[in-house]
């Protein structure tokens, strides 16, 4: 399993990275793992706008859908055509070509609130071992 | 309440198999990932625990009235080790469960019903057996339940067995050897592939299962959960109790016209099937592919002619096929093939097409 250095994460299992301004959202490496193979991704539209926490798409494996929750209010710059055609990238390379959306970060402030590599790393192992 | 554990519990863990609860009963429900689980079943073999699977067994000189009484398909038609399909019945003609009825001999028959209706089951079948003399025994804890599945199934399994596979005909059982332990094997299964499943004496399950397991992985052989087994029976059209049928839907809206015999004498809900027979059903089971990238899930509501009509009773993307596929209840004239009628996916309408079923059926040799 692996946590990047430079993303902030959720409690969700998303992550984000911050460059100025626009942020760039994805799934973890856990989440894509506790899905299996991710079949379909549901993503929204470049200027949609979203409130932190709102759900903003879904990703769904063979088993089951999960919804994906905006990690700060945002709206949307950009989102990954190429997951509409090859939503195994989510799968094979959940931190880069597996991206979901850009977004225009509203509200830096909410970033404080989101948890380090190491943080998040210690929730996924006090889950493990419940 | 705490879930009930299949004699292979221990070794799912050793596996690495992801355990969800399931009918009361802690299941497998993936070991490395549902999707090369069912592809190994289509082009290999894979190796499931069923053991939550029911038994009831009914035995005496009136098991035979019995089995018929209760369920609609003929069983006068079985001889000893032959094994049939059929729906045990409420007196409106709907499912109580769907089932197997193994038939060791005239006074001696297995049912091998739903793990989640064991009890009811055995609840409802003692109480249609007054006056009769039979007993029925719920023997659901006497057995463990394997199944292997998939093309490869009987090359793996004869080097294990003293008997020969290929006189065991599709439908049909004999009780043998495997792995030195005695056990009964069936040709059946719940994935559209040939295949065995094997019932034998809960202490006995280890071993059977590692021997087999050792034996096929060389050639393919994978360990395979309930979402390999859900996702595979669903490309075969076969019904999932509980989702597809239940107590409100009759035999003939199931589409399952094929194991109703009005013609074997009186049964439960024979009368109402007759009349649904003469007159017509009015919905029918159909199966649909999504003509959308989308994924159609069980629960989904359908829309015909733009207002809510029922609900996707099963559906999933397909593994094998590679198309989203499922199955619902549409009114009776229009469940034809090339309908077309929508499917609300999170607020979204999805267009989706009546085809023929099964999706997938195997190449017979």
């Amino acid at each position: 399993m692996s946590y990047p250095e430079n993303l902030l994460y959720t409690k969700d299992h998303e992550w984000i990275k911050v460059d100025g301004e626009r942020g760039t959202i994805g799934i973890t490496d856990f989440a894509q793992s506790e899905l299996g193979d991710i079949v379909y991704v549901e993503l929204p539209k470049e200027g949609d706008t979203f409130a932190v926490h709102e759900t903003f798409g879904s990703v769904e494996s063979v088993k089951t859908v999960s919804e994906m929750f905006m990690p700060v209010s945002g709206t949307i710059l950009e989102v990954n055509q190429a997951l509409t055609e090859n939503p195994e990238l989510v799968n094979t390379d959940p931190y880069g070509a597996g991206w979901m959306i850009v977004v225009k970060i509203e509200n830096p402030s909410e970033l404080d609130s989101l948890m380090s590599a190491s943080e998040y790393e210690d929730l996924i192992n006090e889950g493990k071992e419940r | 309440m705490s879930n009930k554990l299949t004699p292979l519990n221990e070794v799912h863990r050793r596996l690495g198999a992801k355990l969800i609860s399931f009918a009361g009963w802690e299941m497998p429900v993936q070991y490395q990932g549902a999707v090369q689980e069912h592809l190994a079943v289509r082009t290999c073999a894979g190796l499931f625990d069923v053991s939550h699977m029911g038994e009831i067994e009914i035995k005496g000189n009136d098991a035979l009235a019995l089995v018929q009484k209760v369920t609609c398909n003929d069983a006068s038609k079985l001889k000893d080790g032959q094994i049939q399909y059929s729906g045990l019945m409420t007196e409106k003609g709907t499912f109580v469960d769907d089932l197997l009825v193994h038939r060791l001999n005239a006074q001696h028959f297995l049912l091998c019903v739903n793990a989640a209706n064991t009890e009811k089951d055995y609840a409802w079948i003692c109480r249609h057996a007054d006056q009769m003399n039979v007993e029925v025994l719920n023997t659901s804890d006497r057995y463990f339940q394997i199944a292997l599945q998939g093309p490869l199934s009987l090359e793996i399994l004869q080097p294990l067995t003293d008997t020969d596979l290929h006189s065991i005909k599709y439908y049909w059982f004999t009780f043998a050897k495997v792995a030195n332990v005695p056990v009964m094997i069936a040709r059946t299964g719940y994935t559209g592939e040939d295949g065995f499943e094997i019932y034998g004496q809960p202490e006995d399950a280890v071993p059977v299962w590692d021997a087999i397991l050792d034996a096929g992985r060389p050639k393919g052989l994978v360990a395979a959960g309930l979402a390999a087994r859900n996702t595979l029976r669903l490309e075969a059209k076969m019904m999932l109790y509980g989702n597809d049928i239940d107590e409100t839907t009759s035999v003939l809206e199931a589409d399952l016209g094929w194991i109703l015999k009005l013609n074997k004498g009186d049964f439960l809900g024979r009368e109402v099937l007759e009349k649904q027979k003469q007159a017509g059903v009015q919905r029918k089971i159909v199966g649909f592919e999504v003509l959308d990238k989308a994924p159609a899930r069980d629960g989904y509501p359908i829309i015909v002619d733009s207002a809510e009509y029922g609900k996707v009773t099963s559906g999933s993307p397909s593994p094998y096929l590679k198309k989203n596929i499922g199955l619902a209840y549409l009114p009776t004239e229009k469940a034809v093939v090339g309908y077309e009628f929508a499917i609300l996916v999170r607020g979204r309408q999805v267009p989706a097409r009546v085809v023929e079923t099964p999706f997938y059926k195997r190449k017979k040799n």
